[in-house]
């Protein structure tokens, strides 16, 4: 492999750059939207009004705090370690996606912007989104894959019933990353009147830090919940990772107590060749992709490599790139989980506790379901229940044969 | 030789390297030079081009689908030089082919193929400090965007750093076609024009974006010292085989000048 030679000199006071990783990798046309977004909110972001109006949708409109519930027969069962579940999955909508949604919702309000566009890869992004431009009646046009939408169904009349546009994208693997390509050349055209709201910790600074920052509520009750239940921090934070928006927000406030271990649970797919996966911090390379630098999923030519995962939220070829960062300094460790286990990860979920998760977020419950045992009961997990699994009981009723048995 | 606009305006012609072939490529690019193109671009095919519209994603993916790789697009770069000592020669990319490359291995070996610069569309001036470094470094011109939404000091940013001439890019949007100019590109030239620092060189100010005839080379010889035609000749190529796409692009470019003399008589 050639080396890579970093486009600029790397500053960890750069705005924007997680030590080498992040920055700003966009067309020219770009500039500007991204120059106004990072200011508008930095005001807003010290802005008491703004952050008070936040604050009352999450708790009275998205239902947070969200639990943090004690797994019982879950952690009896395993024999080991005590598994608390962090309970995003039971947020309106169905997923933490609402957190940013909210956020960056008021944010284009408050710009003035009236037109919002979306990516979304299994749909809960483009719910949130979709409900939050219902709430706030503001014009919403998501952008998902022709392969996401037909195996996330559910979300897709779930937009639509909310009265948003869900534009299919036929073009490259027609997954999320042909949605966020699609997404920015609706941007870049109509930049002047369109907000866009990212859902992911990806792309063009100021977007990997805006939605961790939408996002760190999640560690900043977890923290509280779990020192008000057990009196300590936890042995480790388990979150599974796409782009890495749920995870950065399960890990941020963590991140200073360096004795709580962070653990990111990539999609492992069916394979560990090229394109069978989506596990970026096992197969991928630093590179750009759509906006910044971090590791990505490529071919020795420097081409986006396709990748696999039944779930469509962690079926993307790069990772936010504060993710990176924490991966090269080694505070978080980043681990993957194939397809089946993650099938069976819900099963086992929605059977000892009766409840169903997401196939991304089981991801993380399968990670649990492997280390728990190998801990002690004194050790306590947090795994971040990122969504519901409703949306996937079509790809569950197929993969798990449970129709006419 | 550094680039320079032979014609008024000038013509820069795009074409994605590897569609049909890369045979076809150099054929199409040295019957654009005779017919008239005082620069070439040569697109290096990504699997993600996000600041493209259908024509040129289309031609990417039969580019990809042919195994056509950065090296072989220096190859023809060669070859084309070997043939046009005289004319502009210029790579136009997106990033991450060039990082998985080599930066360094890059510079050196599109210096060495005898292209004059390099234009890496997901490149902005803030993140550019190792790059301009490089291209500096072998004597590469790096040719820079301009956008109708870039205020003046990022325009002065731009035309600071840039080489060769710099590229104004006609109006919002991704490329491909449009039924006219904006009012946007002419004052976008005239912004970028006033943004030259007193006594830095006046680089030529190509546009480019949605032009595709002979009525639009006419509108920007007005404003411009050049027009950049990308995706029209692109879908022409697409429309064309392998063995008719030189002669079919030779003639387009040809009418785009024939217009501009009726127009200037």
């Amino acid at each position: 492999m050639a080396s890579i030679i970093l486009p600029s000199a790397p500053s960890e006071s750069r705005p924007g750059r997680f030590g080498i990783y992040g920055g700003r990798y966009v067309p020219e046309t770009l500039m500007a939207a991204l120059l106004e977004l990072e200011h508008e909110y930095e005001i807003a972001k010290s802005d008491a009004a703004f952050q008070a109006e936040l604050a009352g949708l999450l708790k009275d409109y998205a239902g947070r705090p969200t639990p943090l519930y004690f797994a019982k027969r879950l952690s009896e069962e395993l024999g080991g370690a005590k598994i608390y579940l962090k309970r995003e999955d039971l947020l309106h909508t169905g997923a933490h996606k609402i957190n940013n949604a909210l956020g960056q919702g008021l944010l284009a309000q408050r710009m003035g912007k009236r037109r919002i566009i979306a990516e979304t890869g299994a749909g809960q992004h483009g719910v949130a989104t979709a409900t939050v431009c219902a709430l706030l009646g503001l014009e919403c046009v998501i952008y998902m894959g022709d392969v996401d939408m037909a195996r996330q169904e559910l979300n897709v009349l779930r937009m639509r019933l909310l009265g948003a546009e869900v534009r299919g994208v036929s073009s490259g693997s027609k997954t999320l990353k042909d949605a966020i390509s699609e997404a920015m050349r609706d941007w870049v055209t109509n930049v002047r009147t369109t907000y866009y709201i990212l859902g992911s910790a990806l792309g063009a600074h100021p977007y990997p830090t805006m939605v961790r920052d939408f996002q760190r509520c999640i560690s900043r009750e977890m923290k509280e919940q779990i020192l008000e239940k057990e009196g300590r921090l936890p042995t480790a934070v388990i979150a599974c990772v796409g782009g890495g928006s749920n995870a950065i927000g399960a890990f941020y406030e963590f991140i200073p107590d360096r004795k709580v271990r962070l653990i990111g649970v990539e999609a492992g797919g069916r394979g560990t060749a090229l394109g069978e996966h989506a596990a970026r911090f096992a197969g991928g390379v630093p590179g750009v992709l759509q906006g910044t630098f971090s590791y990505v999923l490529q071919d020795e030519n420097g081409q986006i490599a396709g990748t696999h995962s039944v779930s469509a939220g962690l079926d993307y070829a790069s990772i936010g790139p504060e993710h990176a960062a924490l991966h090269d300094s080694g505070r978080a460790e980043y681990t993957s989980q194939d397809d089946a286990s993650a099938l069976n990860a819900v099963v086992k979920l929605a059977r000892t506790e009766g409840i169903l998760p997401a196939i991304e977020s089981a991801h993380a419950v399968a990670e649990a379901l492997k280390v728990a045992p190998t801990m002690t009961p004194r050790e306590l997990l947090v795994v971040n229940l990122s969504g519901r699994g409703d949306k996937d009981m079509g790809i569950l009723a197929r993969e798990l044969h449970l129709q006419g048995a | 030789m550094p680039i320079h606009f032979e014609h008024k305006p000038g013509l820069v012609v795009y074409v994605t390297a590897g569609d049909p072939s890369l045979e076809a490529t150099r054929d199409i690019a040295l019957a654009a030079i005779d017919a008239g193109a005082d620069v070439i671009e040569l697109g290096v095919p990504f699997s993600d081009p996000l600041a493209d519209g259908p024509v040129i994603q289309r031609a990417s993916e039969r580019a990809l689908a042919r195994g056509t790789k950065l090296s072989d697009v220096l190859t023809i770069a060669r070859d084309i030089r070997a043939a046009k000592p005289a004319a502009g020669l210029i790579i136009f990319t997106y990033l991450n082919p060039i990082l998985r490359y080599g930066l360094a291995r890059f510079a050196d070996d599109a210096k060495a193929a005898g292209s004059d610069g390099v234009l890496v569309t997901d490149m902005i001036v803030e993140e550019a400090g190792e790059y301009l470094k490089e291209m500096d470094r072998v004597g590469l011109a790096p040719v820079f965007l301009a956008a109708p939404t870039s205020p003046d000091e990022r325009l002065a940013a731009i035309a600071s750093r840039s080489k060769g001439f710099i590229y104004a890019i006609s109006r919002t949007g991704i490329t491909g076609k449009q039924t006219s100019m904006t009012s946007d590109a002419a004052a976008l030239v005239e912004r970028i024009r006033a943004s030259f620092a007193p006594g830095a060189e006046r680089l030529p100010v190509a546009v480019g974006f949605g032009i595709s005839n002979a009525d639009h080379v006419a509108q920007v010889a007005e404003f411009a010292d050049a027009a950049v035609i990308g995706s029209a000749i692109v879908d022409l190529i697409e429309r064309s085989t392998a063995e008719t796409a030189a002669a079919e692009v030779a003639r387009f470019i040809k009418g785009l000048r024939l217009q501009e003399a009726a127009t200037a008589r």
